[in-house]
């Protein structure tokens, strides 16, 4: 059946070589292009995400100083080069919006799964490269919708990412609450159509379309947290559109599922019994397991760059395929830890104090599996592992922080203040963005064809390292000292005064960081045509899509499908000359297999 | 490659790659997979309805109550029998779909075709019966008045059951205009007036003397609580506010307003998904009728369009039990 499959496919490439310049770059079905349009549209929307928080870090830092560039940048809403509050909110929310599911999860997830899953199983293509296109397309078009809502007259949502009602449900509450909002929640629909998509099409993939010999254990690493990304996704995102729903239901229907008696202007909304703690139910039954979207196919790509540039197997496979599953099974049962302070009963608080701190389990089995296959190893310290090692550094800074506040009793203190900013920076942003930096330096020539230039990568990558510490770390004790987020400036409160100095240090920090990120654009653009040539296997890696040819082919292998003899991480094995072996290749007379 | 002629020691192994493990197409298994997502969609909405539900346990209407009416028998009370009957029809149109698949996988194509044919007919039969049951929903029945705090008050014989607004209300028929976006506040608007007014009611109690109030609380057997006869005028008299017939989205007489919301919204999505089906249905009608499938060797299309059945009819059975049911 599959051979039978396998020749047809074949055969197709055979006289399917007259691509349009359409078909082939923009309604392309091929899913290495597809994974190159999700890198493109994810980079041009991270670089809004990151000027947006560099302008409302400024005004943190110097609040109502007039500043040239919020008058260019911002127009109407920086009279005179001072920005307006209603802004600053719209920023954050958008920010927020864009880093979390534009960035790092279309951006990560979108490519690294497109490019990976059929390269490393061994298939020619995803399942359905048509349903493929039709998840990139309509990413692509909320994409749009979200930038475009940036420009409505009366400002594009504000009511922070997690657009809890009533911001967000009475169109009248706030400026961002019209059309604004409208438009955010059309761009998410769109968006948890786009990855309801993307997601079918990874898990059929690996699930049908494994090579002979890709048994699940010896699946590498990426694949399994990509299989189990999507997974979470399809589990998550339909209860975030729930939300949607019924969330556009109240705004433009009149009906009361999350709002109830509420006074404007002396009148009374004929709004009744509804209730915002629903909605923050049903926002973080997504909302949580969200996080680990963002951050598995981040440790994914961690194990394989880790492992390959220490040249020792990963420790602990299958600890390793767990943990994995651990946290996305717990990921789902404790979305009340965001909610300790939203009235929700305290007895139900301490259940998922429970639940969240089990996290820190298959956490910590992941980060002492990274550490102990570094131990001794032969690190080759290029930028891919250099940013990998600092997806490890963050993810534990930023997992300790965790502890804390997923502790009732602990988080209520700390509740909205910088201190959960600089938690979930560290933990899930910084570490997210460092898994994507590093994915990017070690597939580049998977992609392109060619090599970055690694002089530039290390640059970038110290001094992102100290930058984003140097943001983040002091966050914390701000935090600690009381400093609420989501304040566009703290001046008014004589409390907060001897804060100030160190809101400009970290505006300084991020100044520096965002400008550094240039050398890396710099980097990327121009590696693609005068970057040197790359080898068919730059990294010595075991995994199959260094087995394809450097020039991308439609059906990714010319000839046939290489089967799989052994797992991905037999590097440095005794018995062998070289200190890696391929999965393709057969095991010698009397080799053992050292994982199966 | 070389490679092929070695073992890869994983021969034999349902899940050791170069085959399908669940012995399922890759098209079927999206079908599983989307059905899973949309379970979960499903999921959100009942769970923010029992949520809410228990939120207003003390007064939550009674389904058997406001379900009491079936086509051509106007003015009997016939509890849930309608429903039975769309339950039902539904059920059977997922045993016809059942018989389609079979007659698919026996490659019979005259008899998939009828099979398909009669699991539209059904289809199309729920989501008609819906919309009269939307219908008469909106309509209402008795009319109720709301109160300031927004409790509904309806009102009931000495016998304790339900008598209409229209049999002891006179409308008086003065000068009445709606209050409309452009006079007042603009996010402020009012549909069209009700019948009455709340004077005209209080009118129409005083002058009838069997007739009480019924607040929406429950008591401890699950009964409405009925007011004495002093009680009945003064909660009227103090409280009333709006004269409420039938329900929408900001009013329901037969109780809590969010009642009327999740009513609307979750059968409402659940009938767009029955109307989705149908229209897959008949697309693949057609196309057995053209012989695309015969042609093709496999009924698999109508095996994955009897997945997505299959679910439509199991989530009604959810929605079924948690709305009219329980």
């Amino acid at each position: 059946m599959s051979a039978h499959a396998d020749t047809h496919a074949h055969d197709d490439h055979g006289h399917h070589h007259k691509e349009t310049f359409v078909t082939k770059y923009i309604f392309s079905m091929d899913h290495k292009m597809i994974a190159k349009q999700y890198l493109i549209t994810g980079t041009i929307m991270g670089i809004i995400g990151i000027v947006m928080s560099l302008m409302f870090r400024m005004q943190i830092a110097w609040p109502e100083e007039p500043n040239v560039l919020f008058e260019a940048l911002l127009g109407k809403w920086a009279p005179n080069g001072v920005m307006d509050a209603d802004i600053y909110l719209a920023l954050v929310t958008i920010h927020g919006t864009i880093m979390v599911f534009f960035v790092l999860t279309a951006g990560l997830s979108g490519t690294f799964s497109n490019l990976l899953i059929p390269l490393q199983i061994g298939a020619r293509d995803m399942a359905s490269g048509f349903l493929n296109m039709v998840s990139y397309w309509l990413f692509f078009l909320s994409s749009v919708i979200m930038v475009l809502s940036l420009f409505v007259e009366a400002g594009p949502a504000a009511a922070g990412w997690t657009i809890y009602p009533p911001l967000s449900a009475l169109p009248m509450a706030q400026g961002g609450s019209g059309a604004g909002m409208t438009l955010w929640l059309v761009a998410m629909a769109i968006f948890i159509a786009s990855s309801l998509l993307g997601s079918l099409n990874y898990v059929v993939t690996v699930i049908n379309l494994r090579t002979k010999g890709m048994s699940m254990t010896r699946l590498p690493l990426t694949i399994w947290a990509f299989f189990v990304t999507a997974i979470i996704g399809i589990i998550s995102f339909p209860v975030l559109l729930s939300a949607a729903l019924l969330l556009i239901m109240d705004r433009s229907f009149g009906t009361s599922f999350f709002l109830s008696d509420i006074f404007i202007q002396g009148e009374v909304l004929h709004y009744q019994g509804g209730s915002p703690v629903l909605f923050e139910h049903l926002f973080w039954f997504l909302g949580h397991p969200e996080v680990y979207i963002v951050l598995l196919p981040a440790l994914g790509i961690t194990s394989e760059i880790i492992s390959t540039n220490s040249r020792k197997p990963i420790f602990g496979y299958r600890a390793m395929v767990v943990s994995i599953l651990a946290i996305a099974f717990l990921s789902t049962i404790v979305w009340g830890h965001h909610m300790f302070v939203s009235g929700m009963n305290p007895f139900l608080g301490s259940v998922f104090t429970f639940t969240t701190l089990l996290i820190a389990i298959p956490s910590a089995v992941k980060a002492f599996n990274y550490i102990t296959t570094l131990w001794k190893g032969n690190l080759q310290m290029n930028p891919a592992m250099l940013f990998s090692i600092g997806l490890v550094s963050t993810f534990i800074t930023g997992g300790l922080t965790g502890i804390i506040l997923g502790d009732s009793a602990l988080d209520i203190n700390v509740h909205d203040t910088y201190f959960v900013v600089a938690h979930f920076h560290l933990v899930m942003g910084i570490s997210a963005l460092y898994g994507m930096f590093a994915g990017i330096y070690h597939w580049y020539p998977k992609m392109f064809g060619r090599m970055m230039n690694k002089n530039l990568g290390y640059i970038h990558f110290w001094i992102t390292a100290i930058c984003a510490y140097g943001v983040f770390f002091p966050m914390h004790f701000i935090g600690m000292a009381g400093l609420p987020r989501r304040y566009y400036t703290n001046s008014n409160f004589p409390l907060f005064d001897d804060l100030a100095n160190v809101n400009v240090v970290i505006t300084v920090f991020a100044l520096i960081g965002g400008a550094f990120q240039l050398v890396f654009l710099y980097n990327f653009f121009s590696s693609m045509f005068f970057g040197k040539k790359a080898e068919q296997n730059p990294w010595k890696s075991n995994t199959l899509e260094w087995t394809t040819p450097v020039e991308h082919v439609h059906g990714n292998w010319p000839g046939e499908i290489p089967h799989v003899h052994r797992w991905a991480y037999d590097y440095s094995k005794p018995g062998h000359e070289a200190d890696f072996v391929p999965q393709n290749v057969p095991l010698m007379d009397g080799e053992e297999e050292l994982q199966h | 490659m070389n490679t092929t002629v070695v073992n890869t020691g994983t021969e034999g192994k349902t899940w050791g790659g170069g085959n399908e493990p669940l012995k399922a197409s890759y098209g079927k298994m999206m079908m599983w997979f989307f059905i899973v997502s949309d379970a979960l969609t499903f999921s959100g909405f009942l769970a923010a309805y029992g949520f809410s539900r228990f939120k207003f346990i003390g007064t939550w209407p009674i389904a058997d109550e406001v379900f009491t009416h079936v086509p051509f028998l106007h003015g009997q009370e016939l509890p849930m029998i309608y429903v039975a009957f769309m339950t039902f029809v539904l059920i059977m149109s997922s045993v016809t779909m059942v018989l389609a698949v079979d007659a698919g996988h026996h490659m019979k194509k005259s008899k998939v075709t009828f099979y398909m044919f009669l699991t539209i007919i059904g289809g199309l039969i729920f989501v008609g019966s819906q919309a009269w049951e939307w219908a008469t929903f909106i309509q209402g029945d008795y009319g109720a008045v709301q109160t300031k705090g927004g409790n509904i008050l309806q009102f009931v014989n000495a016998e304790g059951e339900r008598v209409a607004l229209r049999d002891f209300v006179v409308a008086e028929h003065s000068e009445r205009t709606t209050h409309e976006n452009k006079n007042g506040l603009w996010f402020v608007g009012e549909s069209s007036l009700p019948t009455y007014t709340v004077e005209e009611v209080v009118k129409g109690l005083e002058s009838h003397s069997d007739i009480l109030v019924r607040t929406q609380t429950l008591d401890e057997h699950g009964h409405k609580t009925v007011l004495t006869r002093e009680e009945s005028l003064k909660a009227l008299k103090t409280n009333g506010k709006m004269v409420v017939e039938g329900a929408n989205l900001h009013v329901n007489e037969y109780g809590s307003p969010l009642f009327a919301d999740f009513f609307f919204f979750i059968t409402g999505f659940h009938g767009f998904h029955v109307f989705s089906g149908v229209v897959l249905n008949i697309i693949i009608f057609f196309n057995v009728i053209l012989g695309t499938y015969e042609r093709r060797g496999s009924y698999e299309m109508v095996e994955k369009v009897g997945l997505y059945w299959h679910f439509v009819d199991l989530v009604w059975v959810f929605v079924f039990t948690f709305f009219y049911l329980v």
